[in-house]
């Protein structure tokens, strides 16, 4: 009899011990870690798109018309560089005119404006680790905001702080080099709309009349 | 800029009042030592816009109407 309490004794703790064991080990190491349990925030769509919303509205308010409609247009915004001799550390672009491209949590792509010659990618991240809603995760014109902000105001800065890679780590060049050729085609009908609005005539803009 | 949130309004008040200016210069802290970057949008001619960078209260333009705090630049994968 006492076998056989001894045996299921032993047993139930063994199985215990498989469940418990984990539990005390994960509690010990956030103990020696310092940390407390975090409370689990779930996923909320209209939280994310509201705040998305207030986020354009903030960059709408900072970039001019035409980064803006870029953006809303296209999905990315181009950012002119400032740097005599290109962006460091990429070497000398001999003083040919060079851009960025900013995409909402994307490399950022150093271009040549003429040929359109991809220089490099800028991979760059503005987390916010205190987590306020359980992601880090600034919202999508957030991002492009921080990342026109620095570049603009520190280009020097942001592209030292970025991790460099050859184009292509992150963004297909194919698709960039479409996203290029959208770009001057864009510009191209804005430049002949704000043409034809500038000189009286709306023709562009004005609906057909049925014949 | 808050993830989740987007634009989080944390103080405003009048630089030419010394009690507005002084909780001003406070939050600006506040912010920078929680590592924040900040930055002030900027409109130059012919409505070419830019942002500056600044690292102390004093380098805020006097006449700049916002000051915008986002986090810190980490390299990316």
């Amino acid at each position: 009899m006492l076998i056989a309490l001894g045996a299921a004794a032993l047993v139930t703790l063994a199985l215990l011990a498989e469940e418990l064991l984990p539990r005390v080990s994960e509690a010990w190491e956030r103990f020696r870690a310092g940390r407390r349990r975090t409370p689990s925030i779930s996923f909320d769509p209209g939280r994310e798109l509201r705040a998305e919303q207030r986020a354009r509205t903030l960059l709408k308010s900072c970039v001019n018309d035409e980064e803006w409609a870029m953006y809303r247009d296209l999905g990315f915004i181009r950012v002119w560089g400032s740097q005599a001799d290109g962006p460091e550390p990429a070497g000398g672009t001999g003083g040919a005119p060079y851009a960025y491209l900013i995409y909402p949590h994307r490399a950022i792509v150093a271009y040549l404006a003429q040929t359109h010659r991809l220089l490099n990618e800028y991979c760059v991240a503005f987390p916010d680790d205190t987590r306020p809603y359980g992601s880090a995760r600034l919202p999508d014109s957030d991002d492009v905001l921080a990342k026109w902000m620095a570049l603009t105001g520190d280009e020097r800065r942001l592209v030292s702080t970025a991790n460099m890679h050859l184009p292509g780590r992150q963004l297909d060049p194919a698709k960039v080099k479409r996203d290029l050729w959208r770009l001057a085609q864009w510009e191209r009908t804005r430049m002949r709309e704000l043409g034809e609005a500038s000189s009286g005539g709306h023709s562009g803009l004005r609906p057909r009349q049925a014949s | 800029m808050k993830p989740g949130h987007g634009e989080v309004l944390i103080a405003e008040g009048d630089v030419e009042l010394v009690a507005d200016e002084q909780r001003l210069i406070e939050e600006f802290r506040r912010q920078l030592d929680a590592g924040l970057w900040a930055a002030v949008p900027l409109e130059g001619d012919e409505g070419r816009r830019s942002a500056q960078m600044v690292r102390s209260f004093e380098d805020v333009p006097r006449g700049a109407e916002r000051v915008i705090f986002f986090p810190r630049a980490a390299g990316g994968a």
